[in-house]
């Protein structure tokens, strides 16, 4: 269990963190979000001892981070931005000296290397030169070194950055099986993987805590109104004509397509998605006009984010992801 | 080192071994920077520093691990080199005594340069830089006798030196702090104090320089072994100054998470 009371942390003049108070119960994931320079890496060097706050107080299961750090980071496993190895060596080697440097000795240790590189699936690599190794395999190794000592905590920051699509999968299915065991703390700027993964979701935005709750209540609580896309062979004249004549809709966006169809996105306020849409396609079909393709949406978490991320003034600048794609359809008709 | 004991035992037939060491103490200026210059400073560039700040060590043992781990690297060679007065002791009169006397105050040395690289690199995470300024600090060592020696020794001289010293005191902080006020608040503490002192008693400036980068210089000292007397102020010196330099790396390293 971490605490987090009062933790702020100033640079200079910047202010990385302000005011952050949070608890974080055992045997979760847990999802930090936030824009790219929200704070994220600030807060989890901090709960890990790399870095000093100005003000506040970490403890972990009750040990005082700044107090007792040596208690306090035995509890936990702690992977940076970036994974700090040592190129020269092998992983074998460097999980040896992590392991001795976490005070684990003789058959213990060997013990604990052989089962935290299997956990992390690194069996087949471990006595090549990791500056030889792929990043995604390096990624497994920083991940070996958190596990190794058997940690309660396992905290690991932006895991998945600048990992192809296949290795990202893998990661999340290692952190998701991590969740089994350990309470893990991860921290990203994409949200469908912490939407996929985590138990609970804290959103941090300019050094303040924004929201804090499960994926679902977030999407819940946020926002109402939905979205339905659809295609149809209509002109743009009937379409609007027969939009017209259906009520619930909150905002219509006309799109013609290079191939002479019409695609049209709906904001509804409704909360019942299927009627309208039954509405919508006996309307069109009245009319003769085929629609060809419908999609409902509910509000994804991604909007969720912007809104309370824009709310603190702070508009988040993400690139758009390659993933979100498949998951903002919804229920195809 | 196995160069300087042909030349000098050999070559020149001495039977001091001792002197071996003095010929070849110019080596620090080549192995300290080696040995140090990526201990601190590539840790820093890889960011391997995190995993350091996290595991459940102190900074302190980081230091000294470190160190020790460099002082067994340095420490290899001169075992082997402890051989030799024994070897040239078949062959003629060795004086034993001074000979292992030096190594062991060789060796101390050494540590006592380890130590002040240890430091530097702890200051930067650019290796060249450390090795560079590593560098210039042990030619200082070894060249400041000489050098204060051509500053004027009168009054006047040697305080117009000080204040100068005094200045520079005042920049190496203002870099190393970023702090203005404490530079020159630094800076003009210590031009006050020189004033005071030279107001005090003005005879005390009369050759102070000279004294005083003997006293302090790592070399210098050393003579002293190698004309046969084992000097325990210089023991306790050197062991001060490993002392120092792994306390001001320890607090370097502190410093860091407060940035």
């Amino acid at each position: 269990m971490i605490e987090i009371e009062h933790l702020t942390k100033v640079y200079g003049t910047h202010v990385a963190v302000s005011d952050l108070s949070f608890r974080v119960e055992s045997g979760q994931i847990y999802g930090f979000l936030g824009p790219n320079g929200a704070g994220k890496s600030t807060t989890m060097n901090i709960m890990t001892g790399c870095l000093s706050a100005t003000s506040g107080h970490v403890r972990i299961d009750g040990y005082d981070i700044f107090e007792e750090p040596e208690k306090a980071k035995k509890l936990i496993g702690y992977l940076p931005e970036q994974p700090p190895l040592y190129p020269n060596e092998t992983p074998l080697e460097y999980l040896r000296f992590v392991g001795e440097a976490k005070g684990l000795r003789g058959e213990e240790l060997e013990r604990q290397i052989r089962s935290v590189t299997a956990q992390a699936k690194i069996e087949t690599v471990q006595n090549r030169r990791i500056s030889d190794l792929s990043k995604g395999f390096k990624q497994r190794v920083g991940i070996a070194q958190a596990l190794l000592g058997n940690p309660n905590i396992i905290i690991l920051d932006e895991p998945t950055v600048g990992l192809d699509p296949i290795q990202i999968i893998e990661i999340r299915a290692l952190i998701k099986e991590l969740g089994e065991h350990h309470t893990v703390i991860f921290s990203s700027h994409i949200l469908s993987e912490a939407q996929n993964i985590c138990d609970q979701i804290l959103i941090i935005s300019k050094g303040r805590l924004v929201a804090f709750d499960c994926p679902d209540n977030l999407e819940k609580q946020m926002l109402r109104s939905s979205e339905i896309t659809l295609t149809t062979e209509a002109s743009q004249e009937e379409a609007s004509q027969i939009l017209c004549g259906i009520d619930g809709i909150v905002d219509t966006q006309l799109m013609p397509r290079e191939d002479g169809l019409l695609g049209i996105r709906l904001e509804t306020d409704s909360d019942d998605l299927t009627a309208l849409s039954r509405r919508l396609f006996f309307a069109f079909a009245a009319q003769h006009r085929a629609l060809l393709e419908m999609s409902l949406k509910k509000a994804s978490l991604e909007e969720v984010f912007l809104e309370l991320t824009e709310e603190s003034g702070e508009l988040a600048q993400e690139p758009a992801q390659p993933q979100h794609g498949e998951e903002r359809q919804g229920d195809s008709q | 080192m196995g160069f300087a004991a042909v030349l000098c035992n050999i070559q020149a037939a001495f039977s001091n071994f001792e002197f071996v060491f003095y010929f070849s103490s110019l080596i620090f200026v080549i192995i300290v920077p080696i040995l140090t210059m990526r201990t601190i400073a590539e840790e820093r560039k890889q960011k391997t520093d995190q995993l350091l700040y996290s595991l459940p060590i102190t900074t302190t043992q980081i230091v000294l691990g470190k160190y020790l781990a460099l002082l067994v690297v340095y420490l290899i060679p001169l075992c082997i080199i402890s051989f030799y007065p024994l070897i040239f002791s078949l062959f003629g009169d060795v004086y034993l005594l001074t000979s292992y006397g030096s190594i062991a105050a060789f060796f101390l040395m050494g540590a006592a340069f380890l130590a002040m690289g240890i430091f530097i690199s702890s200051l930067t995470d650019n290796q060249g830089f450390a090795a560079g300024i590593t560098i210039a600090l042990i030619l200082f060592n070894y060249y400041s006798v000489s050098l204060s020696e051509y500053t004027s020794s009168t009054m006047f001289g040697s305080l117009l030196t000080f204040y100068a010293l005094a200045i520079v005191v005042g920049v190496v902080v203002r870099v190393l702090t970023k702090n203005d006020a404490l530079a020159y608040g630094v800076s003009i503490v210590l031009l006050l104090g020189i004033a005071i002192l030279c107001f005090v008693d003005s005879s005390l400036f009369e050759g102070l320089l000279p004294a005083m980068t003997e006293t302090l210089s790592l070399l210098e000292r050393f003579n002293s072994f190698v004309n046969g007397v084992f000097d325990m102020t210089t023991i306790v010196y050197y062991l001060s100054v490993i002392v120092f330099f792994l306390f001001l790396s320890v607090q370097s390293l502190e410093k860091r998470r407060y940035n």
